[in-house]
């Protein structure tokens, strides 16, 4: 027996409200791991963008094409050590729900830009080889049932094939790609620019944005404005930003998400606050006589505030601890489930400690006065409670 | 008593002659608001040890709070209390917190135990305070269990107890520190007459076979009875009764002086 057989016997005194506190306090943390994949997943992008690439898009907005040329421009700037293109495609794989990012790209500059990306060397031989070849992320050939070889009709919505009308685009599935960098989007559909842009009906020539690599990333601003006054003044402006900076704005399209979840969190947890302190505080005060009780028998007054400040510490670490569980346990059901919408959807290591460590403060806090108010109480006037 | 004799048996009823408690010129005022509100004036009051001391009195006497006093859970306004020669009315509250695990037994009018625990937990309680090893606790609880009647039902919730029993329980609790002095406030006040007189030869037992000092608070003159001396406190003033529950000898005890 310890003083921990004490602690447990007081939470179990009233089980109903016990039960009912903690299971606040579970969906609570609960709630603090799902919001902390969300905002991961929106800002992944940015988390885990290279300082050394640059985004450089139609000053008006992404969806305005830029000319292809520029990329030899943009190579010839002092500072620049590679430049690619990417384009919107935005095609129909049989059924509108089945969304997934495809576009048209160089391979060996793709590849070359992106060295987080794993392809086989033999994927990438059969991709150089097969005009209408496509690689796709491990991600999306699992969700889709895909396998190397397969033909993917996708039905164009912007970019029509030049005298096939509505005809869908077929391509030839060569490979699967992987990523060495935890939330890495796996869901792209990437195939060849040259098949593209010879088929397409019109736009020949022109690009959605570019990728820019960069030899020192603390000149980035200074590169990124000479890019811009390159092309200024032209029927092409452009806007040229970090990768960062590009994914957090695209992330803010939504709102400032880490103002939405806080404020949300805030919330949860100034509730749980009242509702476990409340619960702290009746114990307590139901308990008048038996904390007199225990002072009697000799516990000291910091010893008895100890006791009531770890059973308040018990009650929300190990709830908020499971609610944790919970979330990992989600996590692994959603994560899946999602990756089409939100590739960079996980409980981070850094959220699954800081939600730990929010569940030993805010038992802490709820437990503070409660444990005062106790320590304060005059044995002889709290036995009188008996 | 040794600790290898939780109830211990080394004095009999009344053997020793040294005194147990030892109250002298003791004053206790209360503050109603900015009133003063005095309970007990210049009292004073010696036990002997072995000795088992019923203290009667209406309600509102003052008999609670010298029982608090003596039992180290108040302190007085003035005057001195020493108990098994400590002058506790010194002690910081922490060295007093010390001194009442190891020197006092408490059984209150409610036995108290606390419901998610066993009986033998519940008895356990106060060895939390010490440091003894798991086994010599187990050895404690199950002796003072034994003492008690209670060996079959250390396993048991207070809820599977009669009322009986749960005070037996209490008073288990009150002897597995062995303390010399057991301060009872009320044992039998809660309880039937039948299960009252079981308590009391109970308490009786453990004064003559375990030289327990008793002091106890009852309001009820059949329990006095099995004490070996009564007092009786009224208006702050403390006077002998006799058995037949008249008061014998009316006195106010000057500072320093004992009944």
């Amino acid at each position: 027996m310890s003083s921990f057989t004490l602690i447990s016997a007081a939470l179990r005194r009233k089980k109903t409200r016990t039960f009912l506190t903690f299971s606040s306090v579970v969906f609570a943390f609960l709630i603090f791991g799902v919001l902390s994949m969300l905002q991961t997943a929106f800002s992944m992008g940015a988390e885990i963008a290279n300082e050394d690439r640059l985004v450089v898009r139609h000053r008006v907005s992404l969806f305005q094409l830029l000319p292809q040329s520029y990329e030899a421009d943009m190579e010839e700037i002092p500072g620049v050590v590679d430049a690619m293109h990417m384009t919107w495609f935005g095609g129909v794989y049989q059924d509108p729900s089945n969304f997934f990012m495809q576009s048209p790209v160089e391979p060996a500059e793709y590849l070359d830009m992106y060295p987080e990306i794993l392809v086989p060397e033999e994927a990438k031989l059969r991709w150089i080889e097969t005009r209408n070849g496509a690689i796709a992320g491990r991600a999306l050939v699992e969700r889709l049932g895909w396998e190397v070889g397969d033909r993917i009709p996708i039905q164009p919505t912007i970019w029509r094939q030049q005298g096939r009308g509505d005809d869908a685009w077929e391509f030839e599935l060569v490979g699967v790609y992987d990523a060495d960098v935890e939330g890495f989007d796996q869901t792209q559909f990437l195939f060849r620019y040259d098949f593209f842009d010879e088929a397409r009906s019109f736009g020949r020539g022109q690009v959605g944005w570019f990728m820019v690599r960069i030899a020192d990333p603390d000149r980035a601003p200074e590169i990124a404005a000479a890019i811009d006054d390159t092309f200024r003044n032209s029927a092409a402006e452009t806007k040229s930003e970090s990768e960062g900076a590009f994914a957090a704005g695209f992330a803010n399209q939504v709102g400032n998400l880490g103002l939405i979840v806080t404020s949300i969190l805030g919330a949860v947890f100034f509730t749980i606050l009242l509702v476990a302190g409340n619960t702290m505080a009746q114990s307590v005060r139901e308990r008048i006589g038996e904390i007199g009780l225990l002072k009697a028998l000799g516990f000291t007054s910091s010893r008895v505030q100890r006791l009531v400040l770890m059973e308040s510490v018990t009650l929300v670490t190990t709830a908020g601890f499971l609610g944790m569980v919970l979330a990992v346990g989600l996590e692994r059901v959603l994560r899946p489930a999602l990756a089409a919408y939100f590739p960079g959807l996980f409980l981070r290591p850094e959220d699954l400690l800081l939600g730990l460590g929010l569940a030993v403060v805010t038992g802490l806090v709820v437990g503070i006065f409660p444990a005062r108010r106790a320590m304060r109480l005059e044995t002889a006037l709290a036995l009188r409670r008996l | 008593m040794s600790e290898a004799d939780p109830a211990g048996t080394a004095a009999g009823n009344g053997a020793a002659a040294e005194a147990m408690v030892d109250v002298r010129g003791v004053s206790r005022t209360f503050h109603r608001g900015r009133t003063p509100v005095p309970v007990l004036r210049d009292l004073s009051l010696r036990m002997e040890k072995g000795e088992f001391l019923a203290l009667m009195g209406p309600s509102g006497s003052g008999k609670s709070t010298l029982l608090n006093l003596i039992a180290g859970l108040d302190r007085p306004t003035g005057g001195e209390v020493i108990v098994g020669g400590s002058a506790i009315h010194r002690l910081s509250e922490r060295k007093l917190a010390g001194w009442r695990a190891r020197n006092v037994g408490f059984v209150f009018q409610f036995s108290n135990l606390l419901g998610a625990l066993s009986a033998e937990r519940n008895v356990a309680v106060p060895l939390l305070l010490t440091s003894f090893s798991a086994r010599e606790r187990r050895r404690r609880v199950d002796i003072a269990l034994e003492i008690v009647g209670l060996s079959a039902r250390g396993k048991h919730r207070p809820r599977e107890l009669s009322g009986g029993e749960q005070q037996r329980v209490g008073i288990a609790r009150a002897l597995v520190n062995d303390p010399a002095l057991l301060v009872c406030d009320e044992p039998t006040g809660d309880l039937d007459r039948t299960t009252s007189a079981e308590i009391l030869d109970l308490l009786v037992a453990l004064n003559r076979d375990h030289g327990k000092t008793i002091l106890m608070v009852t309001h009820d003159p059949v329990a006095a009875e099995r004490a070996s001396r009564t007092l009786h406190l009224e208006d702050g003033r403390l006077a002998e009764c006799g058995h037949d529950g008249t008061i014998e000898v009316p006195v106010h005890e000057p500072a320093g002086a004992a009944v």
